[in-house]
């Protein structure tokens, strides 16, 4: 039974990790870093299932599931703030909000 | 079955790639939902039939409409437009037939459980209900705040002010 190992899961996950995080630092539009954070928490939630697979059990499952959970409130919140980022600055730019405001 | 698990890493490799390089921003949108199905097919392979479903219905299903929704309202369409020309749909669609084409060899020709053990969906539930309900209440609670939190900050300056009078 040729069943996939548990470093193979781990280098995707670590994989896909990485180019989130290139793209979190590279891109500069608010919606793009939104999905680059998703695909790093996606790639977190990649090592849980195969370290929950490698041991056959459910755990690493349960906790990919709150990391969905938490991907969605995530998400959420933050395209509300693109939304208000947009009438506020008129831009979808990170780098346009360079200025707190107290 | 580390064929069908390769193929797919390099489907999610190549298409996350694909997000974080292209310019237009539909585009990289599109490419998103592959990169999720991509690794909804790895976790098929890994024997976890359940969370590859949740993959596809919660993070391709109901989180990318939500980015459709905010590319939507934030009227995006000026610096790029909405409206995809034909050839940016051949990227994706080649890499979600090469998934399309997994799935089907892994559903149809082979027996199910690809990887050494399948977890399946009353495992998880057990272990969900059982040891981790705690963290189930905490995600509830996690999803209720995120649910006031988007309202109250997407609110129109307007409806803020009346806010504290018509509650």
């Amino acid at each position: 039974m040729a069943a996939v190992s548990l470093d193979h899961g781990l280098i995707l996950a670590a994989i896909l990790f990485a180019i989130g995080f290139a793209g979190l630092l590279a891109r500069r539009n608010l919606i793009v870093v939104l999905a680059c954070i998703e695909i790093m928490l996606n790639a977190a939630g990649l090592a849980f299932v195969v370290a929950g697979a490698r041991w056959g059990q459910a755990d690493g499952q349960v906790m990919f599931l709150f990391v969905l959970a938490m991907a969605a409130a995530e998400v959420a919140v933050g395209l509300a703030i693109a939304i208000r980022f947009r009438q506020t600055l008129k831009s979808l730019d990170v780098d346009d909000a360079d200025e707190m405001k107290g | 079955m580390t064929v069908l698990f390769t193929i797919a890493a390099v489907v999610a490799v190549l298409s996350t790639l694909m997000v974080v390089t292209q310019r237009n921003l539909v585009h990289a949108l599109l490419y998103l939902v592959i990169s999720l199905f991509a690794v909804a097919v790895v976790f098929y392979t890994l024997g976890a039939p359940f969370v590859a479903a949740l993959e596809v219905i919660v993070y391709a299903g109901a989180i990318m409409m939500l980015f459709i929704f905010a590319v939507m309202l934030l009227n995006v369409s000026a610096d790029s437009p909405l409206r995809v020309p034909s050839r940016a749909w051949i990227g994706p669609a080649i890499l979600a037939a090469v998934l399309l084409a997994e799935v089907i060899y892994g559903l149809v020709l082979t027996s199910p459980p690809l990887a050494g053990k399948t977890v399946g969906p009353v495992a998880v539930s057990e272990a969900l209900y059982g040891p981790y309900v705690l963290g189930v209440e905490l995600a509830s609670m996690l999803l209720l705040a995120a649910l006031i939190g988007a309202r109250h900050v997407a609110a129109r300056d307007g409806d803020r002010d009346t806010e504290g009078d018509d509650a």
